[in-house]
């Protein structure tokens, strides 16, 4: 391959924390515990949508054991979004619900005890008084009319510069669409799935004597995880000690801020160190999952096989709150097209807003969802125009020095040889004409010129 | 009532770096007085094998043994800003700033080691820890003998500081017009399956994928990287939703009870091969790996199973109740 030889740069050396992972010896989280350390449990709403008329802490404040409750009252800087540092507004999510609940699981208070039983205990103790709304859920229907409108500026959606939804325009789809041979139509949906790291967020915060926090996380982004939680509080970031560094599996999930902030408050208000840790439960049904999507592709096909037009639709369901999703969104309008050129594409990408837990990062988002579109997509305009699987995908692979709808010329382009090693792999021998494609070459993607 | 074999392929690309860009990380490398050197991060390793990789890096642009290089991450008071570790960005955008880090460390080395050797620090070659004058191999020092004297005799620092920031692009809103990786990875795999047409069950026999990463750093993690994102995305495609019946909120999963992950009896056979194509900016040519194994397994598959009963069920995951109705919709619309 030409590849120039290095040193150890390329040697396959035995990973240093590997014997540690597997004996259980690497020291995460939750094995972190301080002398007089409290413990921390939280209240959620039970239901999907309603209005926040009491909360009533006084049978779990009595509660022998437990040390503090905390509400929105409590924290200095509630309403907030962690992408703030990357320029994304407005704020739309609370640190502790107090006027209204948006999704099943949504932090309300915490109770900050002795043992973690008796914050447990505690906590089923509060009283919520939350007047029902009927909650929003599918996708079309919250960004259609007569769904009401659960976030504070007017509708569903999120706004990209004044509109619903973020576009790519390039070439003039509606002309080539009409030039088509064949117009092929397909529907690509995912539900909602769970990081599923090993290690549950965890957080411990300690206090020290002079008067910083230690905070122990298990954050994917300590400097983030840091200024976003100094926001919170309202104190320099300088206040803070992050630790962390190790973490059990993320997958995306351990960059939303969500124990942080809190942690540090309960520390702050009993000066005594503190540890939250999810259950599996939590992790699963609280935390923020894989957005679900759903994607509607349009393709104008030559009868050669050739794509002149794509139009793509894309819904994505942010759940209640941004979380990480109007960032996922743009990475996924610029990946809906594929890998392939199109000469003529229209995306609209909606990130959508529903009464479920947040979606967020996750492994890929955006891109994820795209490539799984794309490619069934690929496989259907094989099927319908009964050109061969490889064939397809190889005459209408991006090639270096192509433009690509984002206008970026690709110069790193190397899906063809990637298409012929895995023919290659499995032992199908691939027509003379398709080996001899390569991404420096337009040849067999006529017409297709950058 | 029979098993149906079907052959899927899906080829894919996958972006290296956060989504626009703007996402700077910085290290700081120092030498210990026997010539250890020690790398600062504030980096986060998932499990992925971050601080293996950066180590091999470092000690690659340093010149010295890998033994010899520590790598401390993980401490916001010790260590310099790092955007996270996310979006496939962490071996390009940490071993980048490694790099820098690296090359001023090891020059104010090589300063030291001039002075005392007597020579011009371009005279000198530093190889594994050892230096020598360039056609005089007798005339030879090492790091343990430079960084005793940096620290004892001369009173020289060695160390580096190194960042990486690829700009933030800006994206027109009209035509959504911007740039948004700093390289893309590409891979291809074929899913081969076998579909139950009396219980709708999907059960994957193979993956076979061809992967371009540019460089590979550590080959062995980037296989494993290969073997578990194709478990991870195979079932994705099978098994997992929190949500049953999405968008209702009936049978919202509790644990792993109701939310099925595979376990060892479940994984197919995985095989790969890599191609490298180093890329123009990453460290050495790499292109993120992270993110994108687990994504080329799913369309595979979905097309393995069309490719075995002709139906499309492009809704995830792919049930056996979703294989069913389908089967049972293309048995109505043939009578």
């Amino acid at each position: 391959m030409g590849v120039k030889q290095l040193g150890i740069v390329g040697q396959s050396v035995k990973r240093r924390d590997g014997i540690g992972h597997v004996t259980g010896q690497t020291q995460y989280v939750d094995d972190v515990f301080y002398t007089n350390m409290l413990w921390l449990k939280m209240v959620r709403s039970p239901i999907s949508r309603g209005i926040i008329h009491g909360i009533d802490t006084s049978k779990a404040e009595a509660f022998p054991g437990v040390v503090a409750v905390i509400t929105a009252q409590d924290v200095p800087n509630n309403w907030y979004t962690i992408l703030c540092l990357i320029g994304v507004e407005p704020n739309d999510e609370p640190v502790l619900a107090h006027e209204e609940v948006m999704y099943i699981g949504e932090p309300i208070c915490a109770i900050v005890a002795e043992t973690e039983a008796i914050a447990a205990e505690a906590a089923a103790l509060v009283k919520l008084d939350i007047e029902e709304l009927p909650p929003v859920l599918d996708l079309e229907f919250a960004i259609s009319p007569d769904a009401p409108a659960i976030k504070k500026w007017g509708n569903n959606t999120f706004m990209y510069d004044g509109y619903t939804h973020r576009k790519l325009r390039f070439g003039d789809f509606e002309t080539a669409i009409q030039q088509a041979d064949h117009i092929i139509e397909g529907t690509y949906s995912l539900s909602p799935i769970e990081h599923a790291p090993i290690e549950t967020h965890c957080c411990v915060v300690k206090p020290e004597p002079d008067g910083r926090l230690t905070v122990h996380s298990n954050t994917q982004a300590l400097y983030f995880t840091m200024d976003n939680t100094a926001i919170i509080l309202q104190v320099p970031s300088q206040r803070l000690h992050m630790i962390g560094g190790t973490v059990g599996g993320g997958f995306g999930g351990k960059v939303d801020v969500i124990t942080e902030p809190i942690t540090c408050i309960a520390a702050m208000k009993t000066g005594r160190p503190v540890k939250w840790r999810w259950t599996r439960e939590e992790e699963m049904r609280k935390s923020s999952t894989r957005a679900g999507v759903r994607m509607q592709y349009t393709d104008g096909v030559m009868n050669d096989g050739r794509i002149i037009a794509r139009k793509v639709r894309s819904l994505e369901d942010s759940g209640a709150y941004h979380r990480h999703s109007p960032y996922g969104v743009q990475k996924h309008m610029a990946n809906l097209p594929g890998p392939y050129t199109i000469p003529n594409v229209w995306v609209d990408a909606y990130c959508v807003y529903t009464n479920r837990q947040p979606s967020s990062a996750m492994r890929g988002f955006g891109v994820t969802e795209a490539t799984f579109a794309v490619e069934c997509q690929m496989e259907r305009i094989a099927r319908t125009l009964g050109i061969d699987s490889w064939e397809i995908r190889l005459i209408n692979a991006y090639r270096n020095g192509q433009m690509r709808p984002v206008r970026k010329v690709v110069e790193d382009a190397t899906l063809i040889e990637t298409i012929q090693a895995a023919a290659e792999l499995i032992g199908y021998d691939l027509p003379a004409h398709l080996k001899a494609m390569n991404s420096d070459d337009y040849a067999g993607n006529g017409g297709h010129h950058g | 009532m029979a098993k149906h074999y079907g052959r899927g392929i899906a080829a894919v690309n996958y972006p290296t770096g956060m989504n626009l860009g703007g996402d700077p990380t910085q290290a700081l490398i120092f030498c210990q007085p026997t010539g250890g050197f020690s790398v600062k991060l504030a980096s986060t390793d998932l499990g992925q094998g971050l601080k293996t990789v950066i180590a091999q890096i470092a000690a690659e642009a340093l010149g010295v043994p890998f033994d010899s290089v520590i790598v401390d991450t993980g401490d916001t008071d010790s260590a310099p800003h790092c955007m996270g570790t996310f979006a496939s960005r962490a071996t390009h955008r940490v071993g980048n700033a490694v790099i820098m880090a690296a090359n001023e460390a090891r020059k104010a080395l090589m300063d030291v080691a001039a002075d005392e050797m007597e020579a011009a620090p371009e005279d000198l070659v530093l190889e594994n820890g050892e230096i020598y004058v360039k056609g005089a191999p007798e005339r030879k020092t090492n790091v343990f003998n430079v960084a005793l004297a940096a620290h004892f005799k001369y009173g020289k620092t060695i160390s580096g500081r190194g960042i990486y920031l690829k700009q933030k692009s800006g994206l027109d809103p009209e035509t959504g017009a911007c740039d948004p990786d700093s390289t893309e990875a590409h891979a291809t795999t074929v899913a081969e399956v076998e579909v139950d047409d009396e219980t709708g069950e999907v059960k994957v026999l193979r993956l076979s994928s061809a992967y371009e990463v540019g460089r590979q750093i550590n080959p062995e993690m980037v296989k494993g990287q290969i073997i578990s994102g194709a478990v991870m995305g195979m079932s994705h495609t099978l098994t997992e939703t929190v949500f049953p019946y999405y968008p209702s909120l009936d049978h919202h999963t509790y644990g792993f009870g109701e939310y099925i992950i595979p376990t060892a009896l479940d994984i197919p056979e995985i095989e790969s091969v890599v191609l490298e194509y180093p890329s123009s900016n990453g460290p050495y040519g790499v292109k993120g790996v992270g993110e994108m194994t687990a994504n080329s397994p799913i369309p595979a598959i979905v097309n393995a199973i069309y490719d075995a009963i002709g139906v499309w069920v492009t809704d995830l995951p792919v049930t056996p109740e979703k294989v069913l109705r389908a089967l049972d919709e293309k048995a109505l619309e043939a009578n």
